[in-house]
């Protein structure tokens, strides 16, 4: 297949998936305050814990919400979460990975003692015992994930530097007094960018389970908040007797961690010249 | 005054292998000197050498009098400036991601003050600069826009070239660049050596393991084994009864294949 090709409908179908089932997210996010049918936060005392009607399509909560308008209005503030939490964890990672790569000696030893001081913890604990130091809010689990996932772009960029650096062409830019920014922005930036951004929405899906869970715990969204972890963790008391309180929320994380993997997975096929080659 | 001055330079790799013993040479402006050995002679360190890619242990490297690597940020400018390289594996030296004119714009871009002589009219565009160069090293204007993957091995090594050639530097180093093709089209790089040698009077350091190659474009051959000089003669002398040992059984080894 000639490169430079490659329109949306040659992409497999997986991909296709992922990304049509993107956009239907996006459009919840964005037009998500039109599709609400009722307001999120508005309480509703007599019409408590009504299960699926005409009026309330996913019925409603211990407060009378609207379960639906709440899993809308979530959309935005999880997977918005779930992007700038990956966003700005690509902002601390990838210099760091560069830095890293680029100079070697005494510089990398440091960052790669640090990696693996954290690496020795398992993320999720790691969020855990930061967001707890940082108090329970959305701005302080969003820092507790970007402190934790950083790691893996700063990993993945330095081992793509390291590979790279082999490259003659790498050597041909310093002969030509290249300096080293315009080396990395000419020769190594244009390799590694569609690698991250397919790491990357992978990577979304399992941050939206992080923040979920941490919200879960009570670590993150409050409770008025409809953050889906956050819902969760509000239905719990009735769950046995509604069980749709959890149900819905979860089938929403569920299905978005999903979509996510199946774009961030075509993507990486996609920019992945191995498998491209073997690929008809 | 020689151009380039190599004064016992000895580099080793760890303890015991010593790549370069007491390397010593001369070399004046102008002219093909080819420099013969198998691998592991320590001639691909001595081309790294050269260029500040890699440092050695003892020694003095002179080029135009100044001591390599040089110190000082102009003169180190300088330097980068004179003395390029073309390199092995064609491949592996263009970035499968440019197109070919930012591939050989490169090293203009970060001289904007070098006019060179081959620009004859002034304003030409930077694609209209790289096709002149294309033209240079005998390759279409067109392939300006194509990307090195759409180029045959002997086409990126011209493109590899042309880069190098870009400066009109006074020492170019061609670390086998005819190693990784097949001999037909070697022979048709060497033979664009020899021309843009004689059109630039540039001084071309060639190394190779192929003493054909070598004999085919050079005037001075030196052969290096286990980092020393064994022998050094001129071309016209290949065949005299006072070569080296070693070089007989080089001569004899490529006349078999």
């Amino acid at each position: 297949m000639k490169k430079g090709n490659a329109t949306l409908f040659n992409l497999p179908i997986t991909t296709k998936l992922g990304i049509t089932l993107v956009s239907f997210l996006l459009i919840l996010i964005f037009f998500g305050e039109w599709i609400m049918p009722y307001d999120p936060f508005q309480i509703d005392m007599n019409n408590r814990l009504e299960s699926m009607s005409h009026q309330h399509w996913l019925g409603t909560d211990q407060l009378g919400r609207d379960i639906f308008s709440r899993i809308v209005y979530g959309a935005k503030l999880t997977i918005g979460l779930g992007v700038i939490t990956i966003i700005l964890s690509v902002i601390v990672g990838v210099p760091i990975g560069l830095i890293s790569g680029f100079s070697g000696g005494k510089i990398d030893a440091v960052f790669m003692r640090i990696i693996d001081a954290i690496l020795t913890f398992p993320d999720f604990i790691l969020a855990i015992a930061i967001a707890g130091l940082l108090g329970p809010s959305l701005t302080n689990i969003v820092i507790a994930i970007v402190l934790v996932r950083w790691i893996v772009y700063a990993r993945l960029v330095r081992s793509q530097v390291l590979e790279l650096k082999q490259q003659e062409y790498i050597l041909a830019s310093k002969i030509s007094y290249s300096s080293k920014w315009r080396t990395i922005r000419m020769h190594i930036l244009p390799h590694l960018i569609p690698t991250i951004i397919a790491i990357g929405a992978v990577d979304v899906g399992k941050v939206i389970l992080l923040i979920s869970s941490l919200s879960y715990i009570g670590l993150g969204a409050q409770p008025h908040i409809p953050e889906w972890g956050a819902m969760l963790n509000d239905g719990r008391g009735y769950f046995q007797v509604v069980p749709a309180l959890m149900m819905y929320p979860g089938l929403a994380i569920m299905l978005t961690v999903l979509i996510f993997h199946l774009l961030g997975d075509g993507l990486k096929n996609r920019f992945d010249i191995r498998k491209r080659g073997l690929r008809k | 005054m020689k151009t380039l001055t190599i004064e016992k330079l000895t580099k080793s790799y760890a303890k015991e292998t010593v790549a370069l013993d007491e390397f010593s040479l001369g070399i004046d402006q102008g002219g093909c000197i080819g420099i013969v050995g198998e691998s592991g002679s320590g001639k691909s360190t001595l081309a790294r050498i050269l260029l500040g890619l890699e440092s050695f242990d003892q020694g003095q490297i002179l080029f135009k009098g100044l001591q390599i690597p040089p110190k000082k940020k102009k003169d180190y400018r300088d330097y980068r400036r004179d003395v390029q390289m073309v390199f092995q594996d064609a491949t592996s030296a263009l970035n499968p991601k440019l197109p070919i004119w930012k591939i050989i714009l490169e090293p203009l871009d970060n001289f904007k003050e070098v006019k060179p002589s081959f620009i004859k009219e002034d304003g030409l565009s930077r694609k209209a600069v790289a096709s002149h160069l294309l033209e240079m090293v005998g390759l279409e204007r067109e392939f300006v826009d194509r990307y090195p993957y759409q180029l045959s091995g002997g086409q990126k090594q011209r493109v590899s070239i042309a880069r190098a050639i870009s400066l009109e530097p006074s020492l170019l180093i061609c670390d086998e660049p005819t190693a990784s093709l097949d001999v037909t089209v070697q022979f048709q790089i060497l033979e664009l050596l020899k021309k843009l040698q004689e059109e630039t009077n540039m001084t071309i350091l060639f190394i190779s393991h192929d003493i054909r190659a070598v004999t085919f474009l050079c005037e001075k051959i030196v052969v290096l084994k286990q980092g020393i000089i064994v022998d050094h003669f001129h071309m016209k002398d290949l065949y005299k009864k006072n070569r080296h040992l070693y070089t007989k059984q080089l001569i004899k080894v490529a006349s078999l294949s």
